[in-house]
């Protein structure tokens, strides 16, 4: 007998508390996978956000550092500035990375800092019960936008993959999307990419991974991906932003 | 080669990316719910699997595993 | 042993004194008082090979230090009071996470972004918590240059120790004032410990986590049972003060940092009046010597406190003696510095009478 799937050794063996359909456990996986290819667990130091996945390192078999909410980009500067053999990366969600860690991503990038960050966005703040967040598109419903997103009110979608392109020490963007068999592929390769590209000392890099919150979004997980496919990349197109 | 695949029932928690993304209709999602309280999802039709493997691809689980007979 | 003695400002003693105990990555943010240490930084660190960042605030700053800490190095970040302010997450995070870490707080005057004059109005900051939680940092204030050399050189090897954050309490005066400061030619860091817990990577050992939440029922409480125990440990061992004449005083003078040093001449001149005046400085202001403090109130000693605050500091010196009766205190507030003169006659006028009708 043959396997023909496999769960990544950097996986821990354990159930996940992510609601059904929700695109961490893809991206978790996604990065185990990665780690494994690159043979690089026992250098791999993830720093965990602030958020549903703040459980990260219960499903990761590396070291994870928690830090607190937003600072994550500084708590991996300090990590990697003082071990630059390390992997380092980060892995946070919209609030931790455009919310309250808007100055810390941006300088982390400004700074070149060789490490890589894995920018999962969907939409809203999924840990603390479905509000706003920077990323929430105009017309869309939250816990704290009961009128629905307006841009005198609320302001707009913000595109801060496309900010961060600006900064000449930033090396490498893109964002993907896991909500096809094609996009989970392609998640995976832009995740390789960008910690090949720490690996290499080459700079910052950072996978902007359009992910979905079936349970804030009001919709069951397969219509959540739909709604990635037909909605989100419009405000969020797909592709390499930087190279 | 006969393509063997298997649900993880209590791993499972219904979410249906598989049974969307399998192109021979093999997943279905049953009316059986396991012990976190989830609906979960067989392998209905498993002879018809073709082990293209699009439904371990887009599970956020792990719960499904698929083997090949040598 | 060969030795080196300069002349330097407090700022810099401080800064070499982090050198010279391995620190081995700064991050700093400009702000006035301290911005010679942050510069003295740049140029040491950078000649040393070690890792200098000024970070985009006083809060990334703290953060880089939590993640330098956390991959098992010696760290420090400085600013003075308002980036403190921002530092206070930081600070319980690591305190939670059992991050070893210095702060150097060079106080200025506030609340609010006040001015960039001496102060010693974050005691309360710094003693009493700051940031959220039960956990307690341990707080040396230096008086002189020479000490901002020593305490900062110390407080690494508390902070390893314990692994606990430390904080090094100074005032702009401290921070601006040039002084002799003198050191072993071959100073080496002292008090390196092994680090079984860091962050370096799944080689050879099972992969682990520092974080510092705990959902599951009772973990957290756990947490802090095992935090109260070590501060208890603290509290047994490293409590610092310096008397100065309180063998036979009447009145015994409780005063730190800048003006703990203005007390002795406070002391020295009321002794040529033959008031019988000493002075008792704490050095830890946490652990705080209150056991001292008892020992001198025993036989009705009086006690003047005094600061750069509204009174800080004064609290606990009233927790200690527990009768208010012979506590006394005068203070300068947002950036005022006392002189001697100043201080002997707020004694005057409040305590003298008193003490020379022997009540």
């Amino acid at each position: 007998m043959r396997q023909l799937s496999s769960k990544p050794r950097s996986m821990k063996d354990v159930p996940t508390h992510y609601c059904p359909g929700c695109g961490h456990g893809l991206i978790h996986r996604l990065v185990c996978e990665v780690v494994d290819e690159l043979g690089v667990r026992e250098e791999t130091i993830a720093v965990a956000p602030v958020g549903c996945a703040v459980l990260a390192y219960d499903y990761w078999d590396f070291d994870t550092l928690e830090a607190a909410h937003g600072r994550t980009p500084a708590v991996a500067t300090g990590i990697k500035r003082v071990q630059p053999g390390k992997l380092v990366f980060t892995y946070q969600g919209d609030g931790d990375l455009a919310a309250i860690g808007t100055a810390e991503i941006i300088h982390a990038g400004n700074r070149g800092e060789n490490i890589s960050v894995v920018f999962v966005n969907n939409g809203v703040y999924g840990m603390t019960g479905g509000q706003m967040a920077p990323t929430t598109l105009l017309g869309q419903m939250t816990a704290t936008t009961p009128r629905t997103r307006r841009p005198k009110e609320e302001g707009f979608p913000m595109k801060i993959t496309e900010m961060m392109a600006t900064l000449s020490g930033v090396a490498y963007l893109e964002r993907t999307a896991v909500s096809s068999p094609r996009g989970v592929m392609a998640t995976k390769k832009a995740i390789l990419r960008s910690f090949r590209t720490q690996l290499e000392g080459k700079g910052f890099s950072m996978v902007e991974v359009l992910s979905p919150c079936p349970t804030y979004w009001g919709m069951d997980p397969v219509r959540a991906m739909e709604r990635i496919e037909k909605e989100v990349v419009k405000q969020y197109p797909v592709g390499v932003i930087k190279e | 080669m006969a393509k063997s695949i298997k649900i993880d029932t209590e791993r499972c928690k219904g979410c249906m990316l598989c049974v969307n993304v399998c192109p021979k209709k093999v997943l279905k999602l049953t009316d059986k719910v396991n012990k976190k309280g989830h609906r979960y999802v067989v392998a209905e039709d498993a002879g018809k699997c073709t082990g293209c493997r699009l439904c371990v691809t887009m599970c956020p689980d792990c719960s499904i595993e698929v083997t090949e007979e040598e | 042993m060969k030795k080196v003695r300069y002349l330097s400002t407090g700022n810099e003693a401080c800064g070499e004194g982090a050198v010279r105990a391995g620190c081995l990555f700064y991050g700093g943010y400009p702000i006035t008082p301290q911005n010679e240490l942050t510069a003295y930084m740049a140029k040491r660190m950078n000649e040393e090979g070690r890792v200098f960042i000024q970070s985009e605030s006083e809060l990334s700053a703290i953060n880089m230090v939590f993640g330098a800490s956390a991959a098992g190095y010696r760290a420090m970040t400085t600013s003075s009071s308002p980036g403190i302010s921002l530092k206070q997450e930081g600070i319980s995070y690591m305190a939670g996470c059992e991050l070893p870490g210095v702060i150097v707080n060079v106080m200025r005057g506030g609340p609010g972004l006040g001015n960039i004059a001496p102060s010693q109005s974050d005691y309360f900051q710094a003693t009493k918590g700051g940031g959220h939680g039960d956990y307690r940092i341990i707080v040396l204030a230096p008086s002189t240059v020479q000490e901002m050399f020593d305490f900062t050189y110390e407080a690494f090897a508390l902070a390893d120790k314990y692994r606990n954050p430390v904080m090094v309490l100074a005032d702009g005066m401290l921070g601006q004032m040039m002084e002799p400061v003198e050191f072993d030619e071959d100073i080496k860091p002292s008090g390196m410990v092994k680090k079984p817990w860091a962050m370096t990577g799944a080689k050879g050992r099972p992969a682990q986590s520092v974080k510092s939440l705990f959902l599951a029922d009772g973990m957290l409480e756990e947490l802090n049972i095992r935090l109260q125990k070590k501060f208890r440990l603290i509290e047994k061992n490293e409590i610092r003060y310096e008397n100065y004449q309180t063998k036979d005083a009447d009145i015994v003078f409780v005063a730190y940092g800048t003006i703990g040093r203005m007390a002795r001449a406070c002391v020295d001149d009321l002794r040529d009046k033959g008031i019988k005046a000493g002075l008792m400085r704490p050095v830890t202001l946490w652990p705080f010597p209150y056991d001292e403090i008892k020992r001198l109130a025993k036989g009705g000693t009086k006690f003047f406190v005094t600061e750069m605050s509204a009174g800080q500091m004064v609290e606990d010196v009233r927790l200690a003696v527990q009768d208010d009766e012979r506590i006394y205190f005068y203070g300068r507030m947002g950036g005022g510095i006392p002189t001697p003169e100043e201080i002997n006659a707020s004694l005057e006028e409040q305590v003298l009478e008193k003490v020379r009708e022997g009540k």
